[in-house]
């Protein structure tokens, strides 16, 4: 986290400034990065080229970067009544999921990370190992037996359990950083430890609390195989309402990549103002060896 | 400081919160554990037994124990699971392999700071963030044999135009291409929040005692950030062997019309709720996740090794 950003300054400045690399490399380097911008940047943007494209354009070579944009792709969309329900149905899984694992896995980090439960918190990340189709298929059997497919609550569930290991993870690894006497002051000066935990730790772990948030919103938003089995036809998530436009003879191109620009640009956005939580997330633990 | 802070508020108070805050190890942690516990290892146990059943059909279908049976058909099975076992095997070590090449390359890029740099970070952070299944449809666009931009690309350089996707030779390749192109980042990530966590003392020694770049990358950096580089390893490959939403995005049910792209995970989904084979696809799943521990479990050992050193 902020730790990795200062020793990055502290340490290599000196050591550029002592011995400045050669021009040779300096223009290699250049290049190759330009190279690796180009190669991640350059899909997204075609995607949200195509999308303003006619079928008639993608179709034509000659207007792969020449033609007149239309947002007719965009009407389709938004057209089919059921998108906004869709967008909803994505919104309120991802929002509401990690709600619910964060009142969970929040003190459960915190007992697993103060009390060293290693072994409990081996068992609960197992969740990352297992296939999903491996609990797909148990759990199909019981929300299909209490008539529940199709509705909210077995979406909320299965996305919980992308959610929960996630920020169980994230937030374990911000407990082991943060120092402890603040707490034991606290209980010094008469508060009970969960008293402790609430006023004292919980406002301290924010910037954790954002990180696990916004990682597991967006995990959430961009599952797939769970939605594809457990929603139904009002309450589809974005990732499975993308094949409303393959068809079984032709795909409407447009329509698609519209629709595709539609799932993925809101979560780019959050990423691009949340930049620095979500590196912090994603790398959490990793370094630690 | 604390147990006698906490036991002193708790024998005072014979309350409901006292109880709380001596056992507050477990009241914080038994909720999640109880929920995980219901959502995996319930389901796991489950799928241990159908996997022993011949559970097919409607899902409310009686069921007769069936033994070993499962997985005899499973273990014989030379068209379809065992050539999954092989793709989800290419598939795993190839992008995975790739995307530490590259991922390394690309960190070490970045490891200094340049000006520009925050502007590449962001770049490189947009695949990792971007949805799968649109990151799939928009790569079947791009690879779209007649109208796509690769094979565009091919003509202006005058390269025959290429199958990709289509292909049943070359749709698994393009796949792991669209596996590197969104996971590389992660990679690239891990790797330089390992490198810029590394003193730069070492680095120093090595460079007075006349090293060259390579020599000091291979015999020096490398081996000190060697546990973070595992560590992506094991998380790059548990991933990639659980691939499913860009297979199935970009190729539908059953891997394409040829299998070309059935992984075991592909594989398994397609049994459980194409075919509804819910007993044979349960062994599937068995055997693929006792194949997903060992291959932990060889990493971890690795990953020890080289901690200790």
């Amino acid at each position: 986290m902020a730790k990795t950003d200062t020793s990055l300054l502290v340490t290599t400045s000196p050591v550029q400034r002592r011995r400045p690399r050669g021009r040779g490399y300096k223009t290699f380097r250049v290049i190759m990065l330009v190279l690796v911008a180009v190669t991640f940047l350059a899909p997204i943007l075609w995607m949200l080229l195509a999308s303003f494209k006619t079928n008639v354009d993608i179709y034509n070579p000659g207007a792969a970067f020449v033609f007149s944009p239309t947002t007719k792709n965009y009407d389709t969309v938004f057209g089919q009544a059921d998108y906004i329900q869709f967008i909803w149905n994505s919104f309120f899984v991802a929002a509401v999921a990690t709600v619910l694992s964060l009142l969970l896995a929040v003190p459960a980090a915190y007992s697993m990370s103060r009390f060293v439960m290693k072994k409990s918190a081996v068992l609960v990340l197992l969740a990352r190992v297992i296939p999903g189709v491996s609990l797909l298929v148990p759990w199909y059997f019981v929300f299909a037996n209490m008539r529940i497919v199709g509705t909210y609550t077995p979406l909320v569930l299965s996305h919980m359990f992308v959610s929960l290991p996630l920020i169980l993870y994230i937030m374990m690894s911000f407990f082991d950083s943060m120092p402890e006497d603040l707490e034991e002051q606290a209980q010094v000066d008469g508060l009970t430890p969960i008293g402790a935990f609430l006023r004292i730790t919980l406002p301290l772990s924010v910037p954790g609390i954002a990180t696990s948030s916004i990682l597991s919103f967006i995990f959430s938003w961009n599952n797939f195989m769970f939605a594809l089995v457990l929603s139904g036809a009002s309450t589809k998530t974005l990732p499975v309402a993308i094949f409303d436009f393959v068809g079984y003879a032709s795909i409407d191109w447009g329509g698609l990549m519209a629709a595709a620009v539609v799932v993925t640009i809101p979560i780019m956005v959050i990423a691009l103002f949340t930049q620095k939580y979500i590196v912090s997330g994603l790398t959490a633990g990793a370094t630690k060896g | 400081m604390t147990t006698i802070t906490g036991s002193r508020k708790g024998r005072s108070s014979a309350s409901l919160s006292g109880w709380a805050n001596r056992h507050r190890k477990w009241v914080f942690a038994a909720p999640a554990m109880v929920f995980v516990a219901l959502l995996i290892a319930f389901p796991l146990g489950w799928t241990l037994y159908l996997s022993l059943t011949d559970a097919s059909g409607s899902i409310r279908a009686p069921h007769d124990f069936i033994g070993m049976a499962n997985y005899l058909d499973v273990l014989t099975d030379v068209d379809r699971f065992w050539p999954a076992v092989g793709r989800t095997a290419i598939f795993t070590v190839g992008a995975m392999v790739i995307e530490m090449v590259l991922g390394m390359a690309i960190a070490l890029l970045l490891w200094r700071p340049f000006r520009g740099q925050g502007l590449v970070r962001v770049i490189i952070l947009l695949p990792l963030v971007a949805t799968p299944v649109a990151v799939g449809m928009m790569w079947r666009l791009i690879f779209e044999p007649t109208i796509g931009f690769a094979n565009q690309l091919l003509s202006w350089v005058g390269i025959p135009a290429q199958p990709w996707l289509a292909g049943e030779a070359t749709a698994l390749p393009t796949l792991i291409f669209v596996d590197i192109w969104q996971w590389t980042p992660m990679v690239v990530l891990i790797l330089l929040a390992g490198l810029t966590s590394l003193s730069d003392e070492p680095d120093e020694a090595a460079r007075v005692d006349g090293a060259n770049a390579w020599q000091r990358f291979w015999h020096v950096t490398f081996p000190l950030v060697m546990p973070t580089f595992i560590t992506a390893i094991l998380l790059r490959g548990i991933d990639a062997l659980k691939t499913f939403d860009i297979l199935y995005a970009t190729k539908g049910k059953g891997g394409g019309s040829f299998h070309e792209v059935e992984t075991l995970n592909v594989y398994a989904y397609g049994l459980s709720f194409d075919y509804n084979k819910y007993g044979e696809s349960s062994a599937v799943l068995v055997i693929f996740f006792l194949m997903i521990i060992g291959c932990i479990w060889l990493l971890t050992i690795r990953k020890k090794k080289a901690g200790d050193r």
